[in-house]
């Protein structure tokens, strides 16, 4: 594993003390963590939610990550367990939880944790917050709709807290060091470390530590490099968005909202010039419609046209439309879902019309870019 | 008060376009695109008869 930052992944067994809910939510929000699952929630705004719902949460460690690109979650349990259990208790005794449980990817199935462990199935949208709570409940693990939150009635009617294992880990050494400590590494807007995991065409594929508004050279650098010239990066995964392959670029929110990217749950691949970027989206276009959950009309029957109209631009087979098809549908399917399944996937249609316009331009005169002259 | 569609519970029957034409159309597939989920109190009465008759429960009129 390559290390640039050293905070999770060197671990921490040190003494702490246990804070208050009012306490926590202070120093979460003094520190200004956010959720690392993806969305990038405030996470003091969640944890006060359920502490104000009233009534004793149940706690869930979410280390589903059902995204193919990402291993870091699984790095984390599998080298630092300890201290996404540290964070996991110090959240359920501040808010006086019943039960905490821990939620994980199929690989680690044979992790010892000392608490109720549930095994996610490998898919995608397994890790989205109410299919968590469906999955320890027993139910299909798919999403719910969200007229109630789960922060108000989630597992067994309680109000839960589901949180991604390194945001626990985060929690377990800011509370042993401090926010202004947390704060020393990242931005002042988007401050702390993120683990992301690189990979594509690198040298040495893996996990990194880095804080936000790390260069994104230096991120590619630490995974050893690349291997062939980069035309494009992917940043945040199969629901994130290409960004130029620019070494200078900050891995942040702000820097990467132009893109319609952010740095997500920090899967940071690297596409080769030898590929082809419609192909590669098409391909990641076709996964994302296999692993809609099946529920919400506009998602099952949108994200399959999507990824064939897109397939048939990545395969040349022009047609008058073909482009404004692809726009059409995206803007169709858009927020007409029980998740955001729909919607992360229109955000990496339109940022890969956008990184691969000259492909979009040149397939549709029956050539590809890939691998020649650009 | 807003519109809600439940997707996990909708299945495309159409009532709801039927009912409510003035927020409601349908998409290719048959399913509801809310055109403004904001519902005026002109239209409250009638979007509170096309929650009633969704037979499949998926429309909710939420307060804001």
């Amino acid at each position: 594993m390559i290390t640039m930052e050293r905070r999770l992944l060197a671990g921490d067994d040190s003494p702490f003390a246990q804070p208050t809910a009012t306490q926590l939510v202070a120093l979460l929000r003094e520190a200004g963590l956010t959720g690392r699952g993806g969305a990038g929630f405030p996470a003091w705004r969640k944890l006060e939610a359920v502490a104000d719902a009233g009534r004793p949460p149940v706690v869930v460690g979410n280390g589903a990550e059902g995204e193919p690109l990402s291993g870091k979650d699984r790095a984390l349990l599998t080298y630092q367990p300890q201290l996404v259990l540290d964070g996991l208790r110090i959240v359920a005794r501040a808010l006086g939880a019943t039960a905490t449980h821990l939620y994980v990817h199929p690989a680690l199935r044979a992790l010892t944790v000392g608490i109720p462990m549930t095994v996610a199935p490998d898919a995608f949208v397994a890790g989205e917050e109410s299919a968590v709570v469906n999955a320890l409940a027993g139910r299909a693990p798919v999403p719910s709709d969200k007229r109630i939150r789960i922060t108000q009635a989630g597992l067994g009617g309680a109000p839960t807290l589901v949180q991604n294992v390194e945001t626990l880990a985060h929690i377990a050494l800011i509370v042993r060091h401090g926010p202004q400590w947390f704060r020393s590494a990242g931005t002042p807007d988007e401050p702390g470390t993120f683990l992301a995991t690189v990979g594509g065409a690198v040298a040495a594929p893996g996990v990194v530590e880095a804080g936000y508004g790390v260069r994104l050279g230096d991120l590619v650098d630490a995974a050893g490099g690349p291997v062939q010239p980069v035309q494009a990066v992917l940043v945040g995964g199969y629901h994130g968005g290409w960004v130029p392959a620019w070494p200078e670029l900050p891995v942040s929110r702000a820097a990467l909202g132009a893109y319609g990217s952010s740095p997500g749950a920090g899967v940071v691949l690297a596409l080769p010039s030898s590929a082809c970027g419609l192909a590669e989206t098409a391909s990641i276009a076709g996964c994302l419609a296999g692993q809609v959950a099946g529920q919400c009309g506009p998602c099952v029957n949108g994200l399959p046209r999507i990824a064939t109209t897109l397939a048939d631009l990545a395969a040349r087979r022009a047609r008058p439309g073909l482009v404004d098809e692809v726009t059409r549908l995206s803007a169709l399917v858009q927020g007409r879902g029980a998740c955001r399944h729909p919607d992360g996937t229109v955000r990496l249609v339109r940022s890969a019309m956008r990184a691969f316009a000259a492909d979009v331009t040149a397939h549709l005169h029956g050539e590809c870019l890939a691998g020649g002259a650009r | 008060m807003r519109l809600h569609v439940d997707w996990t519970a909708c299945d495309g029957r159409g009532l709801c376009a039927e009912l409510l034409p003035e927020l409601i159309t349908e998409d290719e597939w048959g399913y509801p695109v809310v055109r403004t989920d904001e519902v005026s109190p002109r239209l409250e009465k009638a979007a509170g008869r096309a929650v009633d008759r969704c037979p499949a429960l998926a429309l909710h009129l939420l307060r804001r």
